[in-house]
């Protein structure tokens, strides 16, 4: 069971083409994995094994014919964020508990067009708006890392927490996020697998719950590199429904890690040198530089000098938008209502009812920067200052092909930490939030652990459109990297 | 031309602005694909983009685009090539997204004007200040149930023209006559069928009042008034509420009011404090409308004739008065008609009976003229017995009554009823000559000198022979006979 449990999605395509294994066999691996891990981790706020024996069943029919999309039988667990057509979506919130959309976002309909096999919805943080997967109305997700000598439970980091944790704990073989200011790259860090952020308009965002529309993106969470690129493959592509989706050629990723990274300039911004970074990452960082040098790059110290507005801008512009995107739920049309005596009633009852405390803090923070009197001194400052960062970016890919960072400024935390300060969770995303500002591709690797024997990620950011690179960049950092610790919370460690 | 209000502190100017919301005549909405026709039963035509539901997003509809471009140009306006989407944040139960897409700081369409026409025959240049495009809201229902509101978002995100005037009107005449040009013109474009009680062309009205020579002061704005005629009388009625605020040593106050028809007055809706903060920002749904000049120039060269360039064409080619012309162009079926009916005919006689007896005879019927009873070919077979003498001009009145009520041609009216016109100089002296046998105490007073009875024997002449003497057989006759 491990080794079912252990594939890689290009390992089980190969199994399953070749008949080892069945997409039925596959499938129930998982599910039975779910069953024995869910009590422990919370990653998933719906299951469902009907509809994902179906498509099985479904997969192995097709490969029987010999046909068969990229993903047919891979099993894969899609963040509660993306609407499923007749699949509860709740992202995350009480407001919407009772939501079953009657559509299919487009990036889900796409991985159901190459074959995939949908085990359920994963946990997140509500609306996507935090980085520890606790403000959930379905309870945290945790972490299948654990300190060493420690049974602490730890966050899986977020927004995207239980996409990751279901995949690093082999509940499923990849999995869909969305990334606003590090929400895949972050919690991919702290689970010690693979998370892409493609660039803004790669992947459509139609039927995704909006949060920032501006900076929402979807992306794959993987054991691997190259898997990474086999989703992302299914899921980009131009939507005319999304008017802010590119239309752009669609490449072979899985090719463009095999590139290598011979003669690319990879950028050292020397402002992600944080004060109060802990040594060990600083440590990673370096290591993974040498990594990429002795694979034939060459580092550049290159400068981003706007980094450091980065997340004032983010926790502007974030804000504004979802006090607007968030204004739909009003108990009217869809999802919770409380009953009311008059419609002011109906809407503030309601939404009391419906939002956490995390969701209405950035409403708050939101409908405030966009009042009148004060749109000039925040909002407006922000697009400002977020043209600046788009333009640090764009100066320094004129020198560089691309960047390396850390992911995150720690490994993960345990559960209620930060909670008593919201600045403190904010900080989690100083690395990923400016490359969401410009709108570019960035991929977390895992490179290392640190003392406590917890994951560690590195940061590859990209020109526009250019994920091949971040992926070839992504590759060789893997490669270098051998990483092979297991979590401690993972499939078969119960038995 | 001056309208005034004679306060008791002496006489007080109108300053009128008008924001005219029309929608756009179009198969889809604004940004979704559901059909934008007018009637279907509620709620039969909502995507779950209009709904507002969780992941949709908006996308823009190409037409709506051109018709606002179209608009644009019948204002002879600036068409701004790069335009953009902000959200109107509010909360209502019909505003599913919570917000509404509309142009806020960059609107489609920039400075226009249009001409209007007034009673005295003369014309005014009114600034057109913008147009832009937004999507409407749904409608509440609030008479449906004793304690529910109903919802129904069939109209919710159907495309609208926003068009703000500049506040250059200075009477309600002026309001009045600027709506049904902006009306004519768009009818005339097919942007928007102006139809205000169904509620696709509505009108805010920003009126304040000042002295002669004075800078503006304070304005108020009433909403969603439903007719030109309304509009007149609201403007007139809260004019006079705000001569008699400041009269009164007070100061109007800025704020939304609604008119009541009903009696004639403006009520407060809501005051500056409790104005709406809108919130406004770009939407980041939607990129910045990007259009070409080449694209702008193609829909230009389909443009049909436009009202004036019309009006200018009636006056030089049928030598039509300004004001005559102006009328028959209000309508495109009523110049259509016009140009059938003066075709090969005196263009100015032909707009003397359309808007003479042949409007007073639709209006006692209660017909327009796309349903009248008689054809612009027809009427031009009646002008044309009267151009060739076979009936005179008061017979001609009667054949044409005729016509509207049995529909047949003039021809054969004028033949069963036996209704020629008389030129046979025997006939017409025999009647002379009866009439004066008739009347001697009359002939006396004429040949005393009481030149006016001349008419009285007209009359009597026309009378006998049953109105179908030639009128100036007639005339020759008793001027020799007397």
């Amino acid at each position: 069971m491990t080794d079912t449990l252990d594939f890689t999605i290009a390992g089980a395509r190969n199994a399953l083409r070749a008949k080892t294994i069945s997409a039925r066999e596959l499938t129930e691996a998982h599910l039975a994995a779910i069953e024995a891990l869910e009590p422990s981790l919370n990653a998933f706020i719906t299951v469902t094994p009907e509809t994902a024996l179906a498509a099985a069943d479904a997969a192995d029919g097709a490969l029987a014919r010999g046909e068969g999309g990229p993903l047919a039988g891979i099993p894969l667990a899609i963040k509660d964020l993306f609407c499923t057509n007749g699949i509860r979506t709740t992202a995350g919130s009480r407001i919407l508990e009772p939501f079953v959309p009657p559509y299919e976002s487009t990036v889900t309909r796409q991985l159901l067009r190459d074959g995939a096999v949908f085990l359920g919805k994963a946990n997140l943080d509500e609306f996507a708006m935090g980085s520890s997967t606790t403000t959930s109305a379905f309870g945290p997700t945790i972490n299948p890392w654990q300190r060493q000598g420690s049974n602490t439970q730890l966050v899986p980091g977020g927004s995207s927490g239980g996409s990751a944790a279901a995949v690093a704990s082999g509940m499923a073989l990849g999995s869909t996020g969305t990334d606003t200011g590090g929400s895949i790259r972050q919690p991919a860090s702290f689970c010690g697998i693979v998370g892409m952020k493609p660039t803004y308009g790669r992947c459509s965002r139609f039927g995704v719950v909006a949060f920032a529309s501006s900076l929402d993106q979807p992306g794959p969470f993987a054991r691997t590199v190259e898997d990474a690129a086999i989703l992302l493959g299914s899921m980009a592509g131009h939507d005319p429904r999304d008017s802010t989706s590119m239309d752009w050629p669609v490449p072979d990723y899985a090719a463009a890690c095999r590139r290598g990274v011979k003669g690319l300039r990879i950028g050292v911004p020397r402002e992600y040198h944080a004060d109060g970074m802990p040594a060990e990452i600083e440590r990673l960082w370096q290591q993974g530089l040498d990594w990429l040098r002795d694979a034939g790059a060459e580092i550049v110290d290159v400068s981003l000098p706007h980094t450091k507005y980065g997340l004032a801008t983010y926790y502007i512009v974030a804000p504004a938008e979802c006090s607007s995107n968030l204004a739909r739920y009003d108990g009217v049309r869809f999802g919770l209502r409380v009953p009311a005596q008059d419609l002011t009633d109906l809407y503030e009852e309601t939404r009391a009812a419906g939002f956490g405390a995390e969701v209405r803090r950035r409403i708050l923070i939101g409908t405030y920067v966009l009042s009148a009197g004060y749109y000039d001194a925040y909002y407006l400052k922000a697009q400002k200052v977020r043209a600046l960062i788009l333009k640090d970016f764009t100066d320094v890919f004129g020198q560089v092909d691309a960047l390396l960072t850390p992911t995150a400024p720690s490994a993960a935390f345990g559960v209620g930490e930060n909670m008593d300060d919201p600045v403190k969770m904010y900080l989690n995303d100083v690395f990923t939030v400016p490359a969401s500002i410009a709108g570019v591709p960035g991929i977390s690797v895992p490179a290392g652990l640190d003392g406590d024997g917890l994951p560690l990620g590195l940061q590859v950011i990209g020109k526009h459109f250019d994920e091949e690179t971040v992926f070839a960049v992504g590759q060789a950092l893997e490669s270098a990297a051998g990483f092979s610790a297991k979590p401690q919370i993972r499939v078969g460690s119960l038995r | 031309m001056s309208y005034i209000i004679e306060g008791a502190t002496g006489p007080w100017e109108l300053v009128i602005g008008l924001e005219v919301h029309a929608q756009i005549i179009s198969r889809a909405k604004l940004f979704s694909g559901a059909s934008a026709e007018y009637g279907a039963p509620p709620n039969s035509q909502v995507s779950f983009v209009d709904a507002g539901f969780p992941g949709m997003l908006p996308v823009i509809n190409a037409e709506c685009v051109a018709q606002a471009v179209r608009t644009g140009l019948g204002l002879n306006a600036q068409i701004n090539l790069v335009s953009r989407f902000d959200r109107k944040n509010y909360f209502y139960a019909d505003l599913p997204q919570g917000y509404q897409i509309s142009q806020f700081a960059h609107p489609i369409v920039g400075k226009g004007e249009i001409e209007i026409l007034l009673e005295s025959g003369e014309t005014r240049q009114i600034g057109v200040t913008r147009l832009h495009l937004e999507q409407d809201a749904g409608k509440s229902l609030h008479d449906q149930d004793p304690a529910l509101s109903f919802i129904d978002l069939n109209r919710a995100g159907v495309a609208l023209m926003e068009i703000v005037s500049e506040p250059d009107m200075r009477t309600p005449e002026e309001a009045g006559a600027y709506l049904r040009k902006l009306r004519t013109i768009m009818r005339y474009l097919g942007t928007c069928d102006g139809n205000m009680e169904e509620g696709s062309m509505r009108a805010d009205v920003n009126v304040s009042v000042r002295k002669a020579d004075e800078e503006f002061r304070t304005r108020c704005e009433i909403k969603n008034v439903n007719s030109v005629r309304f509009v007149m009388q609201a403007i007139e009625a809260e004019a006079r509420r705000q001569v008699a605020v400041w009269e009164s040593g007070e100061a109007v106050q800025q704020e939304t009011r609604l008119y009541d028809p009903a009696r004639s007055e403006t009520r407060s809706m809501r005051s500056k404090e409790d104005a709406h903060d809108y919130r406004y920002f770009p939407d980041p749904d939607l990129l910045p409308l990007v259009i070409e000049q080449a694209w702008v120039d193609g829909l230009a060269s389909g443009l049909p004739e436009l009202p004036d360039a019309k009006k200018a064409r009636f006056m030089s080619r049928y030598g039509l008065p300004a004001y005559d012309a102006g009328v028959l162009i209000m309508e495109q079926a009523t110049a259509d008609f016009y140009e059938v009916l003066a075709e090969g005919r005196d263009g100015k006689i032909a707009a003397n009976w359309m808007l003479g007896d042949f409007f007073a005879g639709l209006n006692r019927l209660g017909r327009g003229i796309g349903d009248s009873p008689v054809s612009a070919a027809a009427l031009g077979g009646l002008l044309d017995l009267l151009a060739d003498a076979t009936i005179n001009g008061r017979i001609a009145k009667d054949v044409l009554e005729a016509m509207m009520e049995t529909g047949e041609p003039a021809a054969a009216i004028v033949e069963s009823r036996g209704l020629r016109q008389v030129t046979d100089t025997g006939a017409i002296d025999a009647a002379v000559e009866k009439v004066l046998a008739a009347n001697p105490d009359k002939l006396a007073e004429y040949k005393s000198g009481k030149q006016k009875l001349f008419g009285f024997f007209v009359g009597q002449v026309m009378k006998a022979m049953a109105g179908k003497g030639n009128p100036a057989l007639v005339n020759d006759a008793l001027k020799r006979r007397l």
